[in-house]
């Protein structure tokens, strides 16, 4: 019950004029003309088949030697994973290969792993971001269970899934007999080297308990120099993965014979995944993967054949923009 | 001495009201007789046209919420007692009222009692001037301090909160962060699971809080007023609030009334007082209302005030109805709603009024009646509702799918879930030590649904409620700043009183438009007269001077003007400035009927120039009022008005008569009368009523030919569309009179069935009647009413007019507002029973048949005009027809009709007719009317429109929109409603896709990591992604893009075909969309999942990708459809783009998430960008190929309007012509 209106009848209520009350402000207006979409078309196609091409090549470019050694590596027991925990028994294994083409450095090392989950809703979870860089949050152990504390109370550092199922399998490469020389370090993220994980976090009790999962790291090194772990921790996206083991820093002729001895420590036997150790090239496009290449290809040759397509029907049953006798009222009815 | 003589009459004057001064009658010596005035105003209408129930004060339709009664009030039009004075319910106005007013109260004739007993239980009992006994323990009542705010700060939180739940979708939103607290299923982070709904509460809240804090501003406002109230013998001031029920208060002139009062006594000697109800139901003329004869006497002496006790009804919130009984002096008196004034009304040409307050504060009637509008739905919202229980559907089904996944990759892998990672059921050394978390099969695969619940949760669009709330107000303001929808008369924007029916108005298939007000102006303007046989139609223009000066008088050297000035007819003027002759005595009777036979208050109202005074006509009826006007203008001035008598300034002489007695109107009789004695001692009775009725107490033996020519004028005028009223009168012999004045009194004062007697008496009296002459007023078409009706008719909406005029009239103006052609063949159904009706619609249907017959064997259906029906229906026969088994065929044959016009209908069936149409069919309906009786069928259509014209603001209380003329139509629906049709159906349909595009990634996701749930997509992201990421652009389009432009909607009414066919949003679109969906999905989230296969990618980073190909792919997606790009519009979807980097870039700079710098990592790789542009262009290519081929082959209208518009080549195939150049006449006025 407001009563203002009361004396100020003489004001005028009329909207005060402006482009945008009146919804008249300058607009584009762009309109799906027939050259505006051959156009469209035809650059999609004139930029993608290039990028096509460009992506195939560099996926041809890379040189991947992939070399599945955890069905070989192993006693063909039934016991697979009694042999595998056992921490008796030589897990020493040798394998060799040729390098099918030149490789130039840097040849980066990974090691491979199949049917891992490392997406595993669970596993993700199972981690403390906040124990890593800081010391004094050790005890921020409460996402980390099973692995955050020992028997005891005593926190686990670094805790959780992750950390605790480390992959500890070791290569070391020979060429000709010579050590070919892995080079480990700065295989990490450089942010997770200085930031993620701290110079002043060491780790505590890692390992310690009665269920041994992966790795065991050095109690006297930082988190901030243990590269393998920072590796491992960035958990992939899908259960097959890749994960940096080094790099070489020499280039690989062609024919050359590697040998690689494995340390084959970690169970992946018992859920039945692969492991492989891959020596790979790098290039802009990543490692050996033609799929951008052929997608891009399959793009821009659909949009040139649209674009041909356009054309043809402007031409062969064309539409004058705009005429108002194509409006359904304007039309016969009989063709409705 | 109750047989009051003439000669008494003149002491009747009450004491001179000089303004300011409070003076108590006490002057009024008691030996007059007080009690035998006889009263002759009332609030009761006059009808003149038949225009039922048009005066805005037989309410008897009222707020929905006013209970049974006031439908019965009104149901009862359909059998045939059509009256139009029923105050509410009851008709309380009875009761042993000594003072008479006149025939008021003539709807309580049907009650047996002259009061009903209020029952003790269902009684207030208000003890005058007592408060502390009225307010005993017993009986609490509430105090006068009101809040109209909803909380206080203590409340806030906890009622807010619970008025928000009452939304289905909050608790959706609630239960799923319940459930994500759970530590089982905590998918989300909790902080991320609880933003989303914390978002949605905390900015209802903070609206919510501001809105109420605005109120209670202004109720502090409101209780801290002053109010003079009795205290121990004296007024003395007290604040609103502290008032209580049993208080006696006294209001001065212009003041606004606290509480609800019962009168006690007023300046008026009369106990006459006078309210404007503006601030309640926002009408603005003046309403009478009565203290009783009794009190009015007694509170002089204001000890003596006390020993009152009224009892009356608990509040309720009718206002137009009031029941109690007051006990004085052991005398049990009602009273009724002319008793009571209100809170919030304004107390106007009254010195002062005496009261006492039975009803305060939240309990009075005004608060009651606080509600908002009635809520309706809109059908997009009602689709869309149907829509999201598709999606839910669909959520559920890939909710069990995933957790069915689940089951099974649980039971391929159960021999080796005893070593695995994940849940270590057994120790890997020692069999059997330790199980982590496994729940077990049922319990595992249970909470991987609810978990997927929690992870899909985006799929129902929660944020589409609110973006669709924000963009329905954007749209309403740009609705009511159209300065074309402004009327510059009544000074009044388009309002939007609804907010949540915005886009019904671009889906309307049916307009029911009221008449008067609506297409007309309903200001009523005298045009002719014909007088003793003689037609005085001033076809002659007169000069402007005269137009301005106009007719005055001088008095006390000041002129006093009527306000407002007609046409004068020059020969009439000269002829009643002549004296002596028999003709010119004619002509003054008929003009003195004209100034004297109504209920009409002169005011007097200052100008600018302090000589000149300008007289305004205050009344109920715009017909009186002109009536009046016109006779000020032949230089019979009504310049006073007070109980008893009037004063008439003729020709510069001042003129008194009294006014003896006053038969109102009434809808049987229809027509109205009143005794006069005049200055030359004679009495005599005029008469005006409708022609029907007149005629037959007309003393055609008189002079035949006299009537003859009268009637044929009348025939002439109301073919012209003009109102008709015929005058009548005869001088009373001193026999007839006291006959008649016994009569009257002993009627008026009777207890039982005071009604009835009261029209006996009046139909006693008027009879014989000398014919004065007729009169013709004009109901001016409103500006560009053809030309809408022409535009609306063209866009496809049948225009159906519902009126309660005359069948010539209403015809008359069908074919000036172009509803009705010369080419259409009319049926006019116009029946007295149910079989004739039946028989008259079947040949109807038949002739149809007939005719689209012969005009299909050369043309199609509706096209070419050649076979159009014009339906002409009455009101008589829609009571055989409506409720009946006839309404079928009704409704087949209106249906085919291309016009239908129902006259002299009643408010309730007008609601019948909408109710016709609704119940039958799926098309939107839209009804617009300006009065009283057109609220029923306001509130029945889907859409309702209230004109606020002259018949007060009940139409426009009732309505979802109000403008000011009928011709705001065509802008409100062709464009304001296909733009807002088109917009919402656009934005509700693109927030499905955008919320299913991102489930899906998740979905697809989900099937790679055991369905366990994982996203890669961090949680804030994927709370954000609606929030931020993809909301804003959704609604600036949703306000700003328009389809196609203001000038070409008009030029293409037809344009309009697209909402009312609902092409925008429908099954099919809903279905294609999400099919896009689909396959756009596929593409964000498969092209990365390959290119990255076998590498050494982390989850965080492809999750980056993914999200921001999501964000790019659906912001693009709105591009494409965008139709004009403003500048805030490439600010909004770019904008949006980038802050989903920047969020995404922040969210990786957190060192606390496991995705700390995964963006940094991947976007320095040439890949990730090679992705993102391979995902939009494989995305978007499917949609762009078929949105082209489309447009191509198969355009639809607004494609073709929309090319049209940009190249200009608007060829008109035949010609047409500009149609409707009126729209834009408005800006051009305005702006010069």
């Amino acid at each position: 019950m407001s009563s203002d209106d009361g004396s100020s009848k003489k004001v005028s209520k009329k909207p005060r004029y402006s482009r945008f009350t009146q919804q008249e402000l300058p607009a584009c207006k762009p309109i799906l003309t027939p050259a505006l979409v051959i156009g469209i078309l035809m650059c999609l196609g004139i930029i993608f088949i290039p990028i096509g091409l460009l992506a195939l090549s560099a996926s041809e470019n890379v040189v991947e030697v992939v070399d599945r050694y955890d069905d070989v590596c192993i006693p063909s027991t039934d016991q697979k994973v009694g042999f595998i925990k056992d921490p008796a028994t030589n897990k020493t294994c040798i394998r060799t290969f040729t390098i099918p083409k030149k490789m130039r450095k840097p040849v980066y090392v990974y090691y491979q792993l199949d049917n891992f989950y490392q997406n595993h809703r669970r596993y993700v979870k199972s981690r403390s971001d906040r124990q890593l860089w800081n010391p004094k949050a050790e005890y921020s152990t409460s996402l980390c269970d099973p692995e955050g504390q020992t028997g005891d109370g005593k926190p686990i550092v670094p805790c959780g899934l992750i950390a605790w199922s480390l992959f500890n399998d070791t290569y070391s490469l020979s060429k000709n007999d010579a050590a070919l020389q892995i080079n480990k370090k700065d295989i990490a993220w450089r942010s997770d080297r200085t930031h993620k994980f701290s110079p002043n976090v060491y780790p505590k009790n890692f390992q310690n308990g009665t269920l041994i999962g992966g790795g065991k790291l050095d109690e006297n090194i930082p988190l901030s120099q243990q590269e393998d772990l920072m590796v491992w921790m960035r958990t992939s996206a899908l259960p097959t993965f890749r994960k940096l083991y080094g790099k070489i820093e020499t280039d690989l002729e062609a024919n050359e014979k590697i040998t690689v001895t494995i340390q084959n420590n970690y169970n992946t036997y018992s859920f039945n995944g692969k492991k492989k150790l891959v020596i790979s090239t790098a290039t802009w496009i990543g490692g050996k993967n033609d799929f951008i290449g052929k997608m891009y290809m399959a793009v821009g040759g659909t949009s040139i054949v649209l674009g041909v397509i356009f054309s043809l029907l402007y031409v062969f049953k064309p539409r004058p923009l705009g005429d108002p006798s194509y409006l359904s009222w304007n039309k016969n009815p009989a063709l409705d | 001495m109750m047989k009051g003589s003439q000669q008494q009459w003149p002491l009747l004057i009450p004491a001179p009201r000089t303004p300011g001064k409070e003076e108590f009658p006490v002057a009024i010596d008691s030996s007059i007789p007080v009690s035998s005035t006889s009263k002759p105003y009332s609030d009761s209408q006059i009808e003149m046209s038949g225009d039922f129930v048009r005066n805005p004060s037989s309410h008897s339709i009222q707020s929905k919420s006013s209970s049974s009664h006031s439908i019965k009030g009104v149901s009862f039009r359909e059998g045939h007692d059509l009256n139009p004075v029923t105050y509410g319910s009851r008709g309380a106005s009875s009761g042993s009222n000594p003072v008479r007013y006149g025939s008021r109260g003539a709807s309580s004739g049907g009650f047996t009692s002259s009061y009903k007993e209020i029952k003790d239980e269902d009684a207030r009992l208000v003890y005058v001037n007592d408060p502390g006994r009225t307010n005993q323990k017993r009986f609490k009542f509430a105090g006068n301090s009101i809040r109209t705010s909803k909380y206080s700060i203590l409340t806030f939180l906890p009622r807010n909160l619970f008025e928000q739940f009452h939304r289905i979708a909050y608790i959706y939103f609630l239960v799923i962060a319940i459930l994500n607290q759970l530590p089982q299923l905590a998918v989300f982070g909790r902080e991320a699971s609880i933003l989303p709904l914390a978002m949605v509460l905390f900015v209802t809240a903070v609206k919510d809080a501001y809105e109420d804090y605005r109120r209670h501003r202004s109720d502090r406002i409101e209780n801290n007023r002053l109010a003079s109230v009795l205290l121990n013998g004296e007024f003395e001031d007290k604040k609103w609030r502290d008032i209580c029920v049993g208080e006696v208060i006294k209001v001065s002139g212009n003041q606004t009334l606290p509480c609800d009062m019962v009168l006690l006594s007023t300046s008026d000697a009369t106990g006459v007082a006078y309210v404007q109800t503006t601030n309640l139901d926002g009408e603005s003329n003046l309403k009478t209302r009565y203290a009783k004869q009794e009190t009015q006497m007694k509170t002089p002496v204001v000890g003596n005030i006390g020993g009152l006790l009224i009892k009356c009804e608990k509040p309720n919130r009718n206002i137009y109805g009031f029941q109690a009984n007051m006990e004085i002096d052991g005398k049990r008196i009602s009273l009724g709603p002319s008793n009571i004034i209100l809170r919030g009304c304004e107390l106007k040409n009254t010195d002062w009024v005496v009261g006492v307050a039975v009803y305060a504060g939240k309990e009075t009637k005004a608060m009651l009646n606080n509600a908002g509008a009635p809520s309706k739905r809109s059908r997009l919202e009602k689709r869309m509702n149907k829509e999201i229980i598709i999606l839910s559907i669909f959520l559920v089904i890939l909710c069990t799918v995933i957790s069915i996944c689940h089951g099974v990759w649980l039971r391929r892998h159960r021999e080796e879930l005893y070593l695995m990672q994940f849940y270590r059921k057994y120790d890997y050394s020692e069999p059997e030590v330790e199980k982590y978390e496994y729940y077990g099969w049922g319990m595992e695969i249970f909470f991987v649904f609810l978990m997927s619940i929690i992870v899909f949760q985006v799929m129902i669009p929660i944020s589409l409620y609110i973006s669709v709330e924000l963009v329905r107000i954007g749209q309403a303001y740009f609705m009511i700043r159209d300065d074309r929808m402004f009327d510059k008369s009544t000074n009044s924007r388009f309002q939007c009183r609804a907010l949540n029916i915005n886009e019904d108005l671009g889906q309307i298939k049916y307009v029911f438009s009221d008449k008067t007000g609506t297409l007309t102006e309903n200001k009523m303007e005298f045009q002719c007269a014909s007088v003793g046989g003689v037609d005085y139609d001033n076809g002659k223009d007169i000069s402007t001077e005269d137009w301005q000066t106009g007719y005055s008088v001088q008095v006390d050297g000041m002129v006093l003007r009527p306000k407002m000035t007609v046409k004068v007819d020059q020969d009439l003027l000269n002829l009643s400035k002549m004296e002596h002759t028999n003709e010119s005595k004619h002509v003054c009777d008929f003009l003195v009927a004209l100034a004297a036979c109504n209920t009409i208050v002169p005011l007097t109202v200052e100008t600018s120039d302090p000589a000149i005074k300008l007289i305004e006509y205050q009344g109920e009826s715009p017909d009186e009022q002109a009536l009046v006007y016109a006779a000020a203008s032949y230089g019979f001035m009504l310049v006073e008005r007070s109980s008893g008598h009037i004063v008439i300034d003729i020709q510069g002489k001042r003129q008194r008569f009294n006014v003896l007695g006053l038969h109102e109107f009434d809808s049987d009789r229809k027509r109205m009368s009143v005794i006069i004695g005049c200055p030359d001692q004679t009495v005599k009775i005029f008469v005006k009523g409708a022609d029907t009725t007149m005629f037959k107490v007309i003393d055609k033996s008189l002079n035949l030919n006299m009537v003859k020519a009268t009637e044929s004028h009348l025939h002439s005028y109301s073919s012209k569309g003009l109102r008709t009223l015929v005058i009548g009168m005869r001088e009373l012999s001193t026999s007839e009179f006291e006959q008649w004045h016994s009569s009257y009194e002993s009627a008026s004062t009777a207890l039982m069935g005071r009604a009835n007697l009261l029209r006996k008496v009046a139909n006693n009296v008027e009879n014989n009647l000398r014919l004065l002459g007729a009169t013709g007023i004009e109901d001016k078409l409103q500006q560009g009413v053809p030309e809408a009706i022409e535009s609306l008719r063209t866009a496809g909406i049948k225009v159906w007019v519902l009126t309660g005029d005359k069948q010539e009239t209403a015809i008359s103006i069908g074919y000036s507002s172009k509803l009705l052609t010369s080419k259409m063949t009319q049926i006019v159904i116009n029946n007295n029973s149910k079989d004739s009706c039946r028989k008259n619609l079947d040949y109807a249907l038949q002739l149809y048949k007939k005719l689209s017959n012969v005009s299909h064997s050369n043309d199609e259906g509706h096209g070419a005009g050649t076979n159009q029906l014009a339906l002409i229906i009455d009101g008589t026969s829609l009571v055989y027809i409506l409720e009946t088994e006839l309404e079928e065929k009704l409704f087949e044959l209106a249906s085919k009709c291309t016009a239908v016009l129902c006259c002299r209908v009643a408010p309730l069936q007008k609601a019948g007719i909408v109710a016709l149409i609704k119940n039958r069919t799926d098309d939107m309906t839209l009804a617009i009317g300006d009065g009283a009786n057109d609220v029923s069928m306001i509130q029945k259509a889907d859409v309702g429109i209230g004109i606020s014209g002259q018949e007060g603001r009940q139409a426009v209380m009732a309505s979802d929109f109000s403008m000011g003329q009928f011709r705001f139509l065509v802008p409100l629906l062709l464009i304001h409603g296909h733009w807002n049709y088109q917009r919402i159906s656009y934005m509700i349909l693109y927030n499905f896709y955008r919320n299913v595009v991102l489930v899906f990634v998740l979905f697809w996701y989900v099937l790679f990591t055991g369905f366990t749930l994982t996203t890669a997509i961090t949680d804030w992201s994927s709370v954000l992604y609606s929030v931020i990421y993809t909301s804003l652009p959704t609604i600036v389009v949703g306000i700003l893009d328009k389809d196609l432009g203001r000038s070409t909607l008009l030029k293409y009414p037809q344009l309009y075909g697209a909402g009312q066919r609902g092409e925008s949003y429908n099954g099919k679109l809903f279905w294609v969309t999400i099919l896009d969906t689909l396959w756009q999905s596929i593409a964000a989230f498969f092209i990365p999942l390959v290119a990255y296969w076998d590498s050494t990618v982390g989850g965080s980073a492809l999750g980056d990708l993914w999200i921001l190909a999501v964000v790019i792919l659906v912001n693009i997606h709105l591009a494409m459809d965008v139709i004009r790009w403003y500048t805030i519009t490439h600010i909004a979807i770019w904008g949006s783009i980038l802050a989903t980097f920047i969020c995404v870039m922040v969210i990786d700079t957190l060192p606390f998430l496991p995705g700390y710098w995964a963006f940094f990592m991947i976007a320095k790789t040439k890949l990730f960008w090679v992705c993102l542009l391979g995902i939009v262009v494989a995305g978007m290519v499917p949609r762009f190929v078929v949105k082209v081929f489309v447009q191509h082959c198969k355009p639809n209208d607004i494609h073709i309007a929309r090319e049209a518009e940009k190249f200009g080549n608007l060829r008109e195939p035949n010609a047409e012509t500009e149609m409707n150049p009126i729209f834009d006449l408005p800006r051009s006025t305005a702006t010069t």
